[in-house]
């Protein structure tokens, strides 16, 4: 029998993260994740999650501490945000080139200076060439259940993977959430058991310096890792949703079957941009929503497909890239370069340090997106 | 220990061998002699985590490994943490091992001291041995918090030499209130040993200082690797001590008082002391010696 737990997005992470049988939880405090690993603690002092808890002095010490672990064979995790993630940079690469599939929850907040505790993109973003897997979430349930689709995929991968909720939003807001069974879990995610570890009867030195001559091919083999993660994610959301009934896919699509304008976001947005679309849909607007799940690896094909078979893509960035634009919006125009059909993207970056994106800001973005000048970044009630 | 079995005492070195000859470290290298004692000691039940630092070089290139047993190379700061994470995975899947965190003073002193602070707080199961050979020696000589009074390196150059004493690593880890905290030095082969093997014993964070010549960077002859450490001890600029449970005991009190120029002279790195900053170290050796006197009389002291 499942159960039914009304909680918020950070809870869902930590039950998540109980529920996958997180073997080793190496964690340090910070505002908006902390109850993440508060309510873990509690589950491996009363002896719910028969896991270690290592109450590090700090990020970076906790992805470190996560490595050691994975290292050692044991299934790891964390959970962090904005300052935390940018500290633990570092480690971040490591964990990727050292091919441990460590699963992480990231608190989407945005990077001070000013100090901010509110949501925006940039700083999972930040992370993106570190070799991570990047899942966005758009409910508690969400978090919940991408915690163990995440490690089913990054362990038959080998690669880390980082699921994002935003601040507040969802990591303080209560939402009914389901839990299955842990015997139907336990088969959809069986016990982590990597080709390599630190083994004293088959002993390797993990890591050591490598020269030019195979540097590139380890490289390589990311890549390619990465690729057949984008395989992965389908699959194995596939036999989520055949085994859980909830399937989200790699790009999720929202009336989208007939639509001839799409809007492209990632994040608890996509729930107001669901009303948003409703409205302009009850007033005539062939108007759909192509919400991105997965950004590492990025969905090609998904995007693509989309593009193929609209006239306008309006892609509303909660991050900006400085120096250039939106970081989803040139994700998306570089996919579409070079395919036969590519429709105009517009690009706005809104909604930066937690400022609320509510539905009249979505429709008022693609009332402009009719106006403006495509050549310009689009900025979303800016006021200066 | 009383003064009798003390000199009854003839720890034995064990024969086997868990380093490959042929490692890539300078001739009369310090801390690759440290690595041989520390896995003879402590036996092939052992894992190491290597952090940046001249192991990193001296482990050999992929796809060569000069250890038998398992390594894993790591960031520069987190040998301490890796070596949390590696022993609570090995734990939580009832496997066993000594779990070694293997770095160099820069490692320890400097950027990893954070990590170490913490994993010694949290009085984590490793053992961790700091090699300090007194400065960045990897990166070619560059100061560190371990590099003496006076030292030349890279970047304290003659006209303007280290002007802060070294920092005393054994007493910010005796602070943290771990069973076990231990000075060496790679002159001492028989007494690393009895440490090694007696902290395998011990439950906890143990933490080793040890003195590990390095001819390249002290400008050293390469066949004093073995007389400049014991030259260290008898002049009391590195004295042998352990800090157990709260307990000091000086291992090593040189009844000749041989002064620090004698260590000091033959290494080019100090060449530049004038006699009255001679008579400077010599002060602050001899304050630090009846310091670490009186900490012993005192009997326990956490």
């Amino acid at each position: 029998m499942s159960t039914v737990k009304v909680i918020t997005g950070n809870h869902a992470a930590s039950f998540g993260a109980r529920d996958s049988r997180a073997e080793v939880i190496a964690a340090y405090p910070i505002t908006p994740q902390t109850q993440i690993v508060e309510l873990l603690s509690e589950f491996c002092a009363d002896g719910t999650l028969k896991a270690k808890f290592i109450k590090v002095e700090s990020e970076h010490s906790a992805m470190a501490a996560c490595i050691g672990a994975s290292a050692a064979g044991a299934r790891a995790y964390t959970a962090t945000s904005a300052h935390g993630l940018a500290l633990m940079h570092e480690m971040l690469h490591w964990a990727a080139n050292g091919r441990h599939p460590v699963v992480m929850a990231n608190v989407n907040r945005a990077m001070g200076p000013p100090w901010s505790i509110w949501t925006d993109q940039n700083d999972s973003l930040a992370q993106r060439d570190t070799g991570w897997l990047q899942f966005y979430c758009e409910s508690n349930q969400e978090v919940y259940d991408t915690t163990m689709i995440a490690f089913k995929v990054c362990e038959q991968v080998l690669l880390p993977g980082m699921l994002v909720l935003d601040a507040f939003i969802l990591s303080h807001t209560y939402e009914p959430v389901e839990m299955p069974d842990q015997e139907l879990i336990d088969e959809f995610l069986p016990p982590f058991d990597p080709p390599y570890k630190m083994d004293l009867k088959d002993p390797h030195a993990f890591g050591a310096l490598t020269t030019p001559e195979w540097y590139m091919e380890l490289r390589y083999l990311i890549q390619e890792a990465h690729e057949k993660a984008l395989v992965k994610v389908r699959e194995v959301e596939k036999e989520f949703g055949e085994t859980f009934g909830r399937h989200y896919g790699p790009l999720e699509l929202y009336r989208c079957d007939d639509a001839e304008e799409v809007i492209l976001i990632a994040g608890s947005t996509a729930s107001t941009t669901k009303d948003a679309v409703d409205i302009m849909r009850k007033e005539g607007r062939k108007i759909g929503l192509a919400r991105i799940k997965l950004f590492r690896p990025f969905p090609n094909k998904e995007i693509r497909d989309i593009a193929s078979r609209v006239n306008k893509m309006i892609v509303i960035d909660r991050n900006i890239s400085f120096g250039n634009q939106g970081i989803f919006f040139n994700e998306i125009k570089a996919s579409l370069y070079q395919t036969k059909h590519t429709p105009p993207v517009y690009g706005f970056v809104a909604g930066l340090g937690g400022r609320d994106m509510k539905i009249d800001d979505i429709t008022g973005i693609v009332k402009q997106a009719e106006t403006c000048n495509i050549e310009e970044i689009l900025w979303w009630g800016v006021k200066l | 220990m009383s003064k009798s079995e003390k000199k009854m005492m003839r720890a034995t070195i064990p024969e086997e061998e868990y380093m490959f000859p042929g490692t890539v470290d300078c001739q009369g290298c310090g801390a690759a002699y440290a690595m041989r004692l520390a896995l003879k000691a402590l036996g092939p039940q052992t894992m190491v985590v290597i952090p940046a630092c001249c192991w990193s070089i001296i482990a050999g290139p992929f796809p060569t490994s000069a250890l038998k047993m398992p390594i894993y190379h790591t960031a520069f700061e987190t040998a301490a943490a890796v070596a949390s994470g590696l022993k609570a995975g090995l734990n939580i899947r009832e496997r066993d091992a000594t779990v070694l965190a293997w770095a160099g003073d820069g490692g320890t002193f400097d950027i990893g001291v954070q990590a170490l602070s913490a994993a010694a707080e949290r009085d984590e199961d490793i053992i961790y041995v700091c090699y300090d050979n007194e400065a960045y020696m990897n990166t070619g000589i560059q100061r560190s918090s371990a590099t003496p009074w006076g030292a030349w390196t890279t970047t304290t150059p003659r006209k303007h030499p280290k002007d802060r004493p070294k920092k005393n690593m054994m007493e910010i880890m005796a602070a943290h209130k771990i069973p076990y905290v231990a000075s060496a030095t790679v002159g001492h082969p028989e007494d690393f040993v009895r440490k090694l093997k007696k902290a395998k014993e011990i439950r906890g964070t143990r933490f080793f200082h040890v003195l590990a010549t390095c001819p390249t960077g002290w400008r050293s002859p390469p066949e004093l690797m073995l007389e400049l450490p014991r030259l260290a001890v008898e002049t009391r600029v590195f004295p042998l001590y352990e800090i157990e449970n709260g307990v000091y005991s000086i291992n090593r009190k040189p009844k000749q008082n041989i002064p620090v120029a004698e260590y000091l002279k033959v290494q080019g790195r100090f060449r530049h002391l004038t006699d009255q900053q001679i008579q400077y170290i010599q002060d602050h050796v001899d304050e630090t010696w009846e310091l670490l006197l009186k900490k012993e009389k005192l009997g326990r002291l956490f």
